[in-house]
């Protein structure tokens, strides 16, 4: 599609949708959002560029071989589950971490579950690009 | 291969598989004095307890017989192969499919657990096939590999079939405690299902009529493989079930009647089949189908005799086999051929080979003192205690045993001492590391010959009362057991089979004449596997079809006719139809979803009919912020835009809708409508009826105290069901390099 205010609506909409996406992913365990939802969120945004600017400058844009972002999330999901094994738990057991924890304050919570919903929003984003790159390519 | 290197043959690939066989060989071997004894020795390591699946070695007289043979003619046969094929480009692989299959077959015979023995079974299978076409470039090999893989493989399954209703009828997979309550198979009601399946894994593994026709093939494989897997071991694997299965499945009318006539058929038919063969190495492998004939027919019965000879034929067999399949192997390297009608008088180019020829085919015919010779007596000794049909088993015996005398003559005396051709010019000894396998395993048939008792103590003895499953003592093994019977048989068969030999060629003519004009298993086999594949061809025309409605109309069909099948058996009464307090925003999203989908309904563009079904999911997601759960609902939205662009990119490209006659989506209406109402009656029935919230009581406790997230949804993701994320991601992953693949692959012509 050619449309320069499509273009140009849609490298500022990336950005945001990015940033969005990480804050939804980052919110998802207290609030509505989580890695799934971030993921689609993300993905939303580079469709949108694919559709505006052509897969070549998305995939550009993404750095990326979708496939491989996919596969480096699964991988990243799989480390967090099994990072349960240090600490002699079952596998997936989350493991938590309180930086600069009070008797009051539980400060900065670290988790491997958050890893693992990490992992989730990139084999979702990847999974869908590669998807939607690869459709927009054969038509 | 490349006999002209004589140092490179020293490398690791070649070597390795020796040292780790010698040492299991050393291994079993101290076992000895503890098995001769009468003892056992046994290792449990529980795996699945809950199912009974254990990893348990058991070790007795017959395991450790089988895993000798297996470690010590496999460190024989590796020395042999690692000069035989010195310098061939796959060597290594060569040695570790060789090496694996040793282990699998040593799992195989040392197996306490049926279901460990099951997976041992089916390694066997595998590296049989990989070693069958390891010359994977000629068609030959790959057709031989595949039909042994299907043969072994199809008994395999009905062997699996045939474990689980042991373990389900005894209540154990323990085969030696299976073995310790006599009676609990023979007289239960599931007793002819399961010696039916035991015996179709057993003979499709050895070969016997009618499954024999895979193993001549075999041949196809390097000549180490012939000599180990199809003669030595793995097609020993189904008389070593037969044998293990013995004192729970033996000494019914069905057992003795099954294993004595499709023994004594094998045998007959293989020994006349080896007379037809010009080609040495398939004359052997005919031999080998006649041995384990013989061994099935024997295993049939329970008297000690028979069993003795059994376990003292077992041996014997392995040992003189080998040997002659890795002297064939040296004149098939050293002349280039293994045509009998071109090798004659090589003695003198090659005497150590020949005089490891002559023992071995002294003891494959029979000849005193050799260990064949006590073998054949204690086979007709066996015959004459039979609880069948002692003339119809000793006439066969006789047939079969006088045209193994016939047979070893062709092998072993006439490429090496005959005159009657010229011998083959500038042939040369073979090296000292392919010599070492055939002439120990000759001395070995004579020592054993000459001394018994050593064999009868260590190994048959013990192998004897485990198959029987008494402490019943085994018949003594004796060269002169005096003027009976047997003797005399053993002089008729001498000389029956010195005139066959005599006459050999003419036979021969016969045979050739006979064979070609009746009808062949191989062609059988042809036939039957292009039948399969023309009819899932037929199959998948008419399943997949490629035509995305069908699908549709199949799948969606299917989920109505299940559902309103289920629906009707299983409710009572008609549901609750009240009204129940609808707010006017659910009036209104309501109404979004009914225009969206009419919208969709009637529309001839393909772009407007997305739009429209993008409607009605919005209109879900609505409802489902209208209920209060925002994680759903923001997901729910997010995929439907998402599937509206996919959809709008691929739409843009195609041509308009076309509309369809009415008549022509009646079928339509009522799948579609069906679908409605069905799934409308479940909602107002699950919604009527009680709801059991203990899980929603659990997780609103638990999620915050244990998981330390307040939405209740994403810590279910992401912690309390982790591991059914994790697959789902796994899932989503290989769907996206699955539509990945489809969508880069070029459409294949469609052929019809």
């Amino acid at each position: 599609m050619n449309s320069v205010i499509l273009r140009a609506g849609a490298r500022l909409q990336v950005v945001l949708l990015l940033v969005f996406s990480a804050y939804m992913l980052l919110r998802g365990h207290n609030a509505p959002g989580g890695g799934f939802i971030g993921g689609l969120i993300a993905a939303t945004g580079f469709v949108v560029y694919a559709i505006a600017c052509g897969t070549a400058d998305a995939r550009k844009a993404l750095r990326f071989d979708p496939g491989s972002i996919a596969g480096a999330g699964l991988g990243i999901a799989l480390v967090a589950g099994l990072l349960a094994a240090l600490w002699g738990d079952a596998l997936f057991t989350g493991q938590w971490l309180f930086i600069g924890a009070t008797e009051t304050e539980k400060g900065l919570p670290l988790s491997t579950v958050l890893v693992f919903d990490i992992g989730v929003y990139l084999v979702v984003l990847g999974a869908i690009l590669s998807i939607t790159f690869a459709l927009e390519e054969a038509v | 291969m490349d006999t002209s290197t004589p140092s490179r043959w020293i490398t690791p690939a070649g070597l390795l598989p020796v040292v780790i066989a010698g040492s299991l060989f050393v291994w079993f071997a101290q076992m000895l004095p503890v098995i001769a004894a009468g003892d056992t020795l046994r290792f449990v390591w529980e795996w699945v307890p809950s199912l009974g699946v254990n990893v348990s070695f058991y070790i007795d007289g017959l395991s450790l017989t089988f895993a000798l043979l297996i470690t010590g003619i496999g460190a024989l046969v590796m020395l042999y192969s690692a000069r035989y094929l010195a310098g061939h480009v796959h060597q290594a692989r060569f040695s570790l499919y060789l090496t694996s299959f040793m282990l699998a077959m040593i799992g195989l015979v040392i197996s306490d657990n049926l279901l460990a023995l099951f997976v041992f079974w089916e390694l066997t299978t595998i590296t049989s096939y990989l070693l069958i076409g390891f010359s994977h470039d000629t068609f030959k090999a790959r057709r031989s590999a595949l039909q042994a893989l299907m043969m072994t493989g199809v008994g395999g399954l009905a062997l699996l079939a045939g474990i689980i209703l042991i373990g389900t009828t005894a209540g154990t997979f323990e085969m030696s405690e299976i073995n310790a309550m006599p009676g609990v198979l023979t007289e239960s009601v599931m007793y002819l299902p399961i010696a039916l399946l035991v015996l179709a894994g057993a003979f499709t593994k050895s070969a016997q009529m009618p499954f024999h026709f895979w193993l001549p093939n075999a041949m196809a494989a390097p000549t180490p493989v012939s000599a180990y897997l199809h003669s030595a071991t793995m097609v020993k694997a189904g008389v070593y079930l037969m044998a293990r299965t013995h004192p729970s499945l033996a000494g019914t009318d069905f057992w003795l009647w099954t294993l004595t006539i499709a023994g004594a058929i094998t045998m007959v038919f293989a020994s006349v089949m080896a007379l037809r063969q010009t080609d040495l190495k398939l004359a052997l492998a005919y031999t080998t189908l006649m041995a384990l004939g013989a061994l099935t027919l024997l295993l049939g019965n329970e008297s000690g005799y028979t069993i003795t000879a059994a376990a003292t034929f077992l041996i014997v067999h392995s040992l003189y086999k080998a040997a002659l399949f890795l002297v064939v192997g040296i004149l098939d390297a050293q002349t280039g051929t293994r045509d009998a009608n071109s090798l004659f008088g090589l003695a003198r180019a090659l005497p150590i080979t020949a005089i490891a020829a002559a023992i071995a085919a002294f003891s494959m015919a029979g000849f005193p003192p050799f260990l064949g010779f006590i073998g054949k007596e204690l086979k007709y000794a066996g015959a004459i205690a039979v609880a069948s049909e002692p003339i119809f088993v000793a006439g066969a015996l006789l047939i079969s045993s006088a045209l193994m005398v016939a047979i070893a003559g062709i092998v072993s005396f006439r490429p090496f001492w005959s005159k009657s051709g010229k011998p083959i010019e500038g042939v040369k000894e073979a090296p000292w590391p392919m010599l070492v396998g055939p002439v120990v395993l000759a001395i070995l048939g004579a020592f054993f010959g000459i001394f018994p008792e050593t064999l009868a103590t260590t190994l048959v003895n013990p192998t004897v009362a485990a198959i029987i499953g008494s402490a019943e003592p085994a018949k003594e093994l004796k060269l002169w057991a005096g003027v009976n019977l047997p003797l005399f048989l053993s002089i008729a068969t001498f000389v029956l089979g010195f005139s066959i030999y005599y006459y050999k060629q003419k036979l021969r003519e016969i045979l050739i004449d006979m064979t070609t004009r009746g009808p062949s298993f191989d062609n059988g086999w042809d036939r039957l596997m292009a039948g399969i594949a023309s009819g899932s061809k037929a199959l998948t025309r008419n399943i997949q079809t490629g035509v995305l409605y069908h699908y549709m109309v199949v799948t969606f069909g299917t989920a109505l006719a299940v559902l309103a099948v289920t629906l009707w058996f299983r409710s009572t009464g008609i549901p609750k139809m009240g009204v129940p307090q609808v707010e006017l925003w659910d009036w209104l999203v309501f109404l979004l979803v009914l225009l969206g989908a009419i919208l969709t309904l009637v529309t001839n563009s393909r772009i407007t009919a997305i739009a429209g079904l993008g409607v009605v999911g919005i209109g879900m997601a609505m409802i489902f912020i209208l209920y209060s759960a925002p994680d759903v609902a923001i997901t729910q939205l997010l995929v439907e835009t998402l599937v509206v662009v996919l959809f709008a990119a691929a739409a843009l490209k195609l041509p308009s809708l076309t509309p369809e006659p009415m008549r022509k989506r009646w079928l339509d209406v009522i799948i579609s409508v069906g679908l409605g109402v069905v799934t409308t009656v479940i909602l107002l029935k699950v919604t009527t009826g009680s709801i059991d919230r203990e899980l929603t009581t659990f997780f609103e406790t638990a999620s915050y105290p244990q998981a330390f997230g307040q939405n209740i949804v994403n810590v279910i993701l992401v912690d309390f069901r982790a591991l059914d994320t994790f697959g789902e991601i796994a899932v989503v992953l290989i769907a996206a390099i699955s539509i990945f693949a489809l969508l880069k692959s070029k459409p294949e012509e469609d052929k019809p």
